[in-house]
């Protein structure tokens, strides 16, 4: 068994460096992976550029970050619920990359699966497509978009081995899935590390190849963003 | 004229027995509360769940559990939990039937624009552009003219775009509408609501043959 376990999250995200790009899991703060996000406060690195569907907001998640000025540019589809956020966006500190929510997936999906580029139909005809290269099939047009390029992906899993292999849980899977294998280091950080062997083969959502260091993360606050509720 | 309920309530009678159906934040979030309990459909959310049920009982909640609004939510039996790749593979590959989100605007030939307006602050198209540019079947439910009373029924968008010439069906607070190559085709009123009202609400191309029923709801 090839081992991917590393014993802490310093260890984890060694190599991590100013200007770097990363991509993150989640979806809202759903599925985020929480303790890497607090190391790389800590470890106060800057320029970075990062590929994640949302922002988190103002002080959590990514907002984290923001709120240090740590992140140059952010890749993204809805960047709602984040008032520095916005600040900087509108005072142009922050540059923002708007792409729709399938793109971002299928452009992961495309680096963890060694294609250089996918064509979709989404977007056509409307300002995300500028400047990009278009092609019909079967009468139907579509947008060339090209595979990300991260240096690293940091992703959250509910459950993982020691050999790497994943299981995600309810929709805090998202994101997490398509960027494993997708940067030159993948990062998955777990509620609960198990010795390879003890996870059933046939339930793995992700299989340990793609993922280069996995550690146990502390603790996960998990907080939720819209408590929605009926009553009994 | 209806309320935001009643477009909502128009809308469910379009959701029909074995359809997998997306739901846009706003007006089309209420459709789910209407539809027909004697017919089988499954919910889909775009952040990764197939088979949506309602909010969860008080104390309940799981926050790995949300929709795309960021709501916790519930399952129902039958239900499926996917990355976000698979999830657009769903909508792309026309496997989800009836799309239903809100919209700013809607042009004669169908266009569509409900994510950004400029000079005010952009939060993102999210799954908009995917679901618009593949979804066979679109119905948009907004308001039939905006806060200033001008027309959301136009000749040509004004606003970025978030899809060319895919939206099939409009039900808007005055009518029902159905999207063709000449224009917007009349097919229904609103309860209260005259010919001549929505004429005047559209500024687009409006087509009217023979007597437009009044809805049924």
């Amino acid at each position: 068994m090839i081992s991917k376990k590393v014993n802490s999250v310093k260890e984890a995200l060694e190599g991590v460096k100013n200007d770097m790009t990363f991509m993150l899991g989640g979806f809202g703060l759903c599925g985020i992976p929480e303790n890497a996000i607090a190391e790389l406060v800590e470890k106060n690195i800057n320029g970075l550029t990062c590929i994640s569907n949302n922002a988190g907001v103002d002080d959590f998640g990514l907002g984290l970050l923001l709120h240090g000025k740590q992140i140059k540019k952010m890749i993204s589809s809805y960047v709602g619920e984040n008032d520095e956020f916005e600040r900087q966006m509108l005072s142009g500190e922050l540059d923002v990359e708007l792409i729709p929510q399938g793109t971002l997936a299928e452009r992961c999906r495309a680096a963890q699966s060694g294609f250089p580029a996918i064509y979709t139909p989404a977007g056509f005809g409307t300002e995300v497509a500028k400047g990009k290269e278009t092609r019909e099939f079967d009468g139907k047009m579509y947008v060339l978009e090209h595979a990300f390029k991260a240096d690293f992906s940091f992703v959250k899993a509910w459950k993982g081995d020691t050999a790497g292999n994943l299981i995600f849980k309810g929709t805090a899977r998202n994101f997490n899935p398509v960027m494993c294998g997708a940067a030159k280091i993948t990062v998955a950080e777990v509620e609960e590390l198990v010795p390879a062997g003890e996870l059933d083969p046939n339930q793995i959502h992700i299989p340990g190849i793609f993922v280069q260091r996995i550690f146990q993360g502390e603790k996960y606050e998990k907080r939720i963003e819209q408590r929605t509720v009926r009553t009994k | 004229m209806l309320d935001k309920t009643g477009i909502a309530k128009r809308i469910a009678k379009e959701v029909q027995d074995g359809y997998y159906v997306n739901l846009g934040i706003g007006i089309p979030t209420l459709v789910a509360n209407y539809v027909r309990d004697d017919i089988e459909v499954e919910f889909q959310s775009e952040n990764g769940v197939l088979g949506m049920g309602p909010f969860p009982f008080e104390g309940e909640e799981d926050a790995d559990i949300i929709n795309a609004g960021k709501q916790t939510i519930t399952t129902l039996p039958g239900a499926s939990f996917f990355d976000s790749a698979t999830s657009f593979s769903m909508i792309r590959g026309q496997h989800v039937h009836l799309t239903i989100l809100g919209a700013m605007e809607v042009s004669e030939n169908g266009d569509i624009a409900n994510w950004k307006i400029p000079g005010k602050m952009v939060k993102g198209m999210g799954g908009a552009m995917d679901l618009v540019a593949s979804a066979e079947n679109i119905i948009v439910a907004m308001m039939h003219t905006n806060r200033a009373g001008e027309s959301k029924l136009l000749k040509k968008c004004s606003l970025p775009l978030t899809g060319v010439g895919c939206v099939k069906k409009i039900v808007t607070n005055l009518a029902v509408l159905e999207v063709t190559p000449k224009g917007f085709k009349l097919l229904e009123r609103a309860p209260g609501v005259s010919v001549e009202d929505i004429q005047n609400a559209t500024e687009g191309e409006l087509i009217i043959e023979g007597d437009i029923p009044e809805m049924n709801i």
